[in-house]
């Protein structure tokens, strides 16, 4: 450098130059044994979820039986074993399940050797607190109403959830370790600072946070960390043939709750899923990809986002995803 | 094809990772430019395309609104303002992007910080017609302030300026002066039309007289890992959380920084000042003869001696020495001023302590880069404090290590985030006063 340096002189104008001194070495230096992206994305979401562990006094892991709740199982398991797990595992199942995925949220659970809770939307629904939107309609929006009684009654101050920013524009917006007021409302114009990577979990009686240690990973970024660590997923993943309807741009599943109304027609076709949730409301895609490797493929080579091609109840409103935050919502 | 510009994420070649912020003042086009990026590099996928064109219909904007690409909030979309971060995520063969568009405005200061906290480099976007305002100085001292060495000046709406070259010279001159002032290395000073498009991922032909990189090109040329580079100090280890293994065997978690941790260490926890030697590093995955930075990882101790969360590891001889007396630059960020006296708590790596302002010794002011004396801090203001304890940490200057060098400020009350605070005095290239 041809400018000599100089510093603010306070208070120790020695000190400082020492200090400065040991900022300008050469980028370079720390690349040599920089770990690969993946391994960083992983160190990240072990570190927050000891945060939160250690910070809230009653947290709890949402798993769905989907693609990114495995993935937060493993991790799970790389944060606390030997250890057990300082939180039980919670499913909010809408009662409109995939039967594969709900046998291996029993199987992954049970190899796991971890406390199950399963929060109910017909139960909220058989008490009243929702109303019945009616057979085969989504239950994804009521979700809500579940996740926030399950969080009072098991008095819950944090829940661990596998949401990435990736997915969607308002979740774009949402810290790590995201604030909830006693309504359980998210109020995307006040998010506390989140400096560095100082986590900071307090929250006063009634209060709880939402933690999504998978914040800057992306659809592709999952995929590939459950080739490197050999994660099972539920078989829907990958292209099997199965009766569909199109139905909203999107092919949905039949099923019990899904059957084709006047005018439209089921079809066999080969397909797999990119996403997990209610079956009224998630689509499958049309696939070829039977193995891990031809579903990277595939989604390297998308044109279409995870949320645009699998879920009909993002395209009801431009702001589906922040409205439902608001409420209460992942 | 393209082979630079077209979305690469499943390329084997891209593990390399840059993490960047968009910063600047209010409407010089932060988030026009990132929508323009992330649309010119084909990251846009059809259905998120769809959506902001009939966004950007609804709302009277002819074609598409590319702010609507991270603007995603209703809010933002009505008021054509960004409130908050967002964060998107980009590939190209050449290496993975990590991006923070944040907001202009001084009231959302604190979202800013947030996103440039954790950026190795950022983008500053400088409308040319209007030059640099108070906030693009205050944006640019910030990331300073937080480590960021690396800029690169996006020279914005040159089609308004008519590519008028001398507009262009204006900007770049004075962003090279600040950057010299703030010790960041001499920042390449790109002309574009975020609007249009011009140098951003394509090179323009409007600016006959630019031969340099168009803004993709510096991204995926600049040097990535900043956060990581402070790998050739002192180990620090900071305890997260004790597992207990059946055989009643205490494992002590953590991320590693500041240097690499390895078997046969001696070292000490801190404040308790507890001696032993690393016996194991293990992972889920098996053991380790050594743990780098980033990377999270439990240690075993030769001796059964008792460390819990909050304390630190380090290796002996080259600890940081713990005290309750921290002379600290704050970054303010709540509407009540401090002032000498006021209680909070102090975040600082895993360790909560409650805290008090003694003194508030010197503001920062922005524009002149000069301290001056002050007895408190209102909101956005830069400060140097001191701070007294009520138990000691064992801090880093933050120049040293960003992890051990930085805390945050909590409101006892409300449990707020006040502050964002390095350890030791603000260290910027020089000031007026001592020129």
């Amino acid at each position: 450098m041809t400018n000599q340096i100089k510093i603010l002189v306070f208070p120790d104008p020695h000190d400082l130059m020492t200090t400065f001194a040991l900022d300008n070495r050469p980028a370079e230096q720390g690349l040599r044994t920089r770990p690969d992206h993946l391994s960083l994305l992983e160190a990240h979401a072990i570190f927050v979820l000891r945060e939160v562990a250690a910070e809230c006094e009653r947290p709890v892991l949402l798993f769905s039986g989907g693609k990114d709740s495995a993935v937060l199982l493993r991790l799970a398991e790389k944060a606390f074993r030997p250890g057990r797990f300082p939180f039980p595992v919670m499913h909010v199942d809408t009662g409109h399940n995939f039967s594969e995925v709900i046998d291996f949220r029993d199987r992954r659970v049970a190899e796991l050797g971890e406390q199950l809770v399963v929060a109910s939307v017909q139960r909220s629904i058989d008490e009243g607190r929702v109303p019945d939107p009616g057979p085969g309609a989504s239950r994804n929006r009521l979700q809500s109403v579940t996740l926030l009684d399950a969080i009072a009654e098991h008095r819950f101050d944090a829940c661990i959830g596998g949401a990435r920013r990736d997915e969607d524009k308002a979740r774009a917006k949402e810290r790590v370790l995201s604030f909830r007021d006693s309504f359980g409302q998210w109020d995307p114009r006040n998010q506390r600072p989140e400096l560095w990577h100082l986590y900071h979990g307090t929250v006063r009686p009634g209060e709880h946070l939402r933690a999504f240690p998978l914040s800057d990973w992306t659809e592709l970024d999952v995929w590939q960390y459950v080739r490197r660590e050999g994660i099972e997923l539920p078989d829907i993943y990958y292209a099997h043939e199965r009766p569909v309807v199109p139905r909203d741009g999107m092919l949905l599943a039949v099923s019990e709750w899904v059957a084709p109304r006047p005018g439209e027609a089921t079809e066999d076709a080969v397909v797999r899923f990119r996403t997990v949730g209610d079956a009224t409301c998630t689509g499958a895609v049309r696939s070829s990809a039977r193995t891990i490797d031809e579903v990277i493929a595939e989604v390297a080579a998308s044109t279409v986002s995870e949320r645009g091609a699998t879920r009909a109840d993002d395209k009801f409103s431009e702001t589906a995803m922040e409205d439902r935050k608001r409420e209460g919502y992942f | 094809m393209e082979p630079d510009h077209v979305a690469g994420e499943g390329s084997p070649a891209a593990t390399d990772l840059l993490r960047f912020a968009a910063v600047g003042s209010v409407d010089d086009g932060k988030s026009t430019l990132i929508g323009r990026l992330l649309h010119d590099t084909k990251q846009l996928t059809t259905d998120q395309i769809d959506a902001l064109s009939a966004a950007s219909r609804r709302r009277g904007s002819q074609g598409v609104d590319l702010s609507f690409v991270t603007d995603g909030l209703k809010a933002e979309r009505e008021q054509g303002i960004t409130i908050d971060v967002a964060y998107r995520y980009a590939a190209t063969p050449r290496r993975k992007f990590v991006i923070a568009d944040t907001p202009g405005h001084v009231q959302y200061t604190r979202n800013m910080a947030t996103g440039a906290s954790t950026a190795d480099l950022v983008v500053v976007v400088v409308d040319v017609t209007a030059g640099l305002r108070e906030q693009t100085r205050r944006h640019c001292c910030i990331a300073a302030l937080l480590g960021v060495r690396h800029m690169v000046v996006a020279a914005n709406k040159m089609d308004l300026a008519g590519w008028d070259r001398g507009a262009y010279d204006k900007v770049a001159g004075a962003m090279e002066e600040l950057a010299a002032r703030l010790g960041i290395e001499t920042p390449v000073v790109i002309p574009v039309s975020a609007l249009l498009g011009d140098n951003v991922a394509e090179h323009s032909a409007s600016a006959p007289w630019y031969d340099g990189p168009s803004v993709l090109e510096a991204l995926e040329h600049a040097p990535a890992g900043a956060w990581a580079v402070q790998g050739d100090g002192g180990a620090r280890l900071p305890v997260q959380w004790v597992v207990r293994s059946d055989d009643g065997t205490r494992q002590y978690a953590g991320m590693v920084s500041g240097g690499v941790l390895r078997v046969g260490d001696d070292v000490v926890a801190l404040p308790s000042g507890a001696r032993s030697r690393v016996a194991r590093i293990a992972t889920f995955d098996g053991p380790l003869e050594e743990a780098t930075p980033s990377l999270s990882v439990t240690v075993e101790l030769e001796d059964d001696v008792d460390v819990g969360r909050g304390e630190l590891i380090a290796p002996v001889g080259d600890a940081p020495e713990p005290t309750t007396e921290v002379l600290a630059t704050l970054c303010w960020f709540s509407p009540e001023p401090v002032r000498a006296g006021k209680r909070y708590r102090v975040k600082h790596t895993t360790r909560v302590v409650p805290a008090r302002v003694t003194a508030v010794e010197a503001r920062l002011d922005v524009g002149t880069l000069a301290l001056e004396a002050a007895d408190e801090l209102g909101d956005n203001d830069i400060g140097v404090t001191v701070l007294s304890l009520g138990s000691p940490i064992a801090a880093d200057p933050y120049r040293v290590n960003r992890v051990t060098g930085s805390f945050v400020v909590i409101d006892e009350g409300t449990n707020a985030t006040v502050a964002a605070g390095m350890v030791g005095p603000p260290v910027l290239a020089a000031s007026p006063s001592t020129r």
